[in-house]
């Protein structure tokens, strides 16, 4: 019997496809109307201390290949987003508790709320490649990255996951600064810092003039980054980027994903593509007498 | 994708007080309930539904903030860039219908007269706060034998709401379907209303949106995504729903009052 089932770092998931951060995860219901549609697990908005509104629209520009977002982080704020979480728990989705701060403590402290609040690993927004002070500002930075990591390490008991942006010539030394740290897994790739202009207008599209590209624009980019950290890492790699078909998450998965996220297919194939991707795998398993993906794990590595 | 286009605005209506239509060539199929993305450049990226689906497409704009107010000082020549079509519209149904418009609701609503285009078979009430802001009644008449107007003030109409209005129109004739748009508030009593004299409909939301296409999270409304599972729900749908006419969710995601 074919088996979808995979172990991330101790987090058991019935199949490997995971909501993304930043796709309809503001909500408890949201959360939950994902891992209905199939999920192995869903990451939750990335949340910080305060609310924060956000950037004023336009914060997303539809492109042939993807997506362009400058949302902001807009989130309601840690002490307010118990409940959201609670309710997607206790409707039996397993939740990863994504966090964005601006220095270590804090990603301890929202972290530890997270644990608190019931969600099954915690993912560090060390990525969002268009707001200052936060996301990929750190997460290019070895140093840093290590002292957040294990700050975080240090507040928690689950899994924890960093989530690591493309942005970056020195992707290898922070894979392995993730995992100096005790980092449980990465997550690669965050979107790609990127921007449109609108040339009736004559100006930017985004309010906030650069923002992040993601969908099939990227998977190369995507694919790149978990091969080479699959080389020089031990600890399990999460696959995000452009996947919107079975094929493409296999393609992860031989570069060495041990499971992927899934966030702009939602918008251009709808809520039904982690169960179209999941039977997808499952066929490509039985037809070629594969027990378990877990097999097929960086098998494009020479 | 919905690439985002720039139009040509070809005529400019006033429609009422602080109304506005905007008519312009746009060649997408659109069902009526259905919005698109208002880009004003500088400012913001707005919802609106559209207001005219035939080949000259059109806005109706109610003159609150500042990008509604740049919008209506547009004129004939000036370009405005869209994206869209987004969202489920409201269904063509067949049967006796009521189609229940309040104040700047009456934009998303019209078009479904119009494509009906059978004026024994829909019947339509409007209601606004005062006369001056009564919109499309004599578009309205056109499709419809049987159009009636409420004003809050009295000062047009029947006296009173426009869900006052709708059911004193179901008490007069059985209807098959109500059609609706208009402030939640009054969806929700009109929603109960129709349910009282056995009549189901389907009634357009409006909540605050970034993406349009169902990926942000912004417009969720107890997990549902009014820009992609709405912005038209059926009644039956928003009666599972214990946010509908109570809360919503402010540009943090944090939930609040109506």
């Amino acid at each position: 019997m074919a088996s979808l089932r995979v172990n991330v770092a101790g987090l058991i998931m019935e199949n490997p496809t995971i909501l993304a951060s930043g796709i309809i995860g503001e909500t408890g219901e949201s959360l939950l109307s994902a891992y209905k549609a199939g999920a192995g697990a869903v990451v939750t908005k990335s949340i910080g201390l305060e609310a924060r509104k956000g950037y004023s629209n336009p914060t997303l520009v539809e492109l042939p290949f993807g997506y362009l977002n400058a949302m902001g982080l807009p989130n309601p704020g840690i002490e307010s987003f118990g409940e959201e979480v609670l309710l997607a728990v206790r409707g039996g989705a397993t939740v990863i508790g994504s966090v964005f701060a601006s220095e270590a403590e804090v990603f301890a402290q929202l972290s530890s709320k997270m644990e608190a609040f019931g969600v099954s690993a915690v993912e560090l927004n060390l990525s969002c490649p268009h707001a200052s002070g936060y996301g990929m500002e750190l997460g290019v930075d070895p140093g840093v990255v290590r002292e957040i990591v294990l700050a975080v390490k240090k507040s928690v008991t689950i899994p924890v996951f960093v989530k690591l942006t493309p942005n970056t010539h020195r992707i290898i030394e922070i894979a392995q600064a993730v995992q100096a740290a005790g980092g449980d897994s990465i997550v690669a790739i965050n979107t790609v810092k990127a921007m449109a202009i609108s040339i009736e207008a004559g100006r930017p599209i985004l309010s906030n003039i650069f923002g992040g590209l993601s969908g099939p624009a990227v998977k190369p980019i995507g694919l790149r980054c978990v091969y080479e950290m699959y080389d020089v890492v031990d600890i399990p790699i999460i696959g995000a980027g452009g996947i919107e078909t079975w094929q493409d998450a296999l393609e992860y998965i031989m570069a060495g994903a041990v499971a992927v996220q899934i966030g702009s297919g939602i918008g251009r194939r709808g809520l039904n593509i982690f169960k179209e991707v999941n039977f997808g795998l499952e066929r490509y398993l039985k037809s070629r007498g594969i027990e378990s993906l877990g097999e097929l794990v960086g098998t494009a590595h020479a | 994708m919905h690439k985002l286009a720039f139009l040509r605005i070809k005529e400019t209506v006033v429609e009422g007080k602080g109304f506005k239509t905007l008519r312009f060539m746009f060649n997408r199929k659109v069902r009526p309930g259905q919005f698109v993305m208002v880009w004003i450049p500088g400012v913001d990226e707005i919802p609106m539904s559209l207001s005219y689906l035939g080949r000259i497409k059109g806005i109706t704009i109610r003159e609150v903030g500042e990008s509604t107010k740049i919008l209506g000082s547009l004129k004939v020549g000036d370009s405005m860039a869209i994206r869209g079509p987004f969202g489920r519209g409201f269904e063509r149904l067949s049967g006796k219908t009521l189609l229940v418009c309040g104040g700047a609701g009456a934009a998303a609503v019209l078009p479904i007269a119009e494509e009906m285009d059978n004026r024994e078979r829909v019947d339509i009430a409007i209601g606004a706060r005062t006369k001056d802001e009564l919109i499309f009644e004599e578009r309205s008449k056109m499709y419809s034998d049987n159009v009636r107007t409420s004003t809050d003030d009295g000062s047009e109409g029947c006296e009173g709401t426009v869900v006052d209005l709708a059911e004193h129109m179901m008490k007069e004739r059985k209807y098959d379907f109500l059609q609706a748009c208009g402030p939640e508030s009054m969806l929700s009593s009109l929603l109960k209303v129709g349910k009282e004299h056995g009549v189901s409909g389907q009634f357009s939301l409006e909540r605050f949106m970034r993406c349009g296409v169902g990926i942000c999270g912004s417009c969720v409304i107890n997990g549902k995504r009014v820009c992609t599972d709405g912005p038209v729900f059926w009644g039956e749908e928003l009666e599972s729903m214990s946010d509908f006419g109570r809360s919503k969710r402010d540009e943090s995601g944090q939930k609040i009052g109506l």
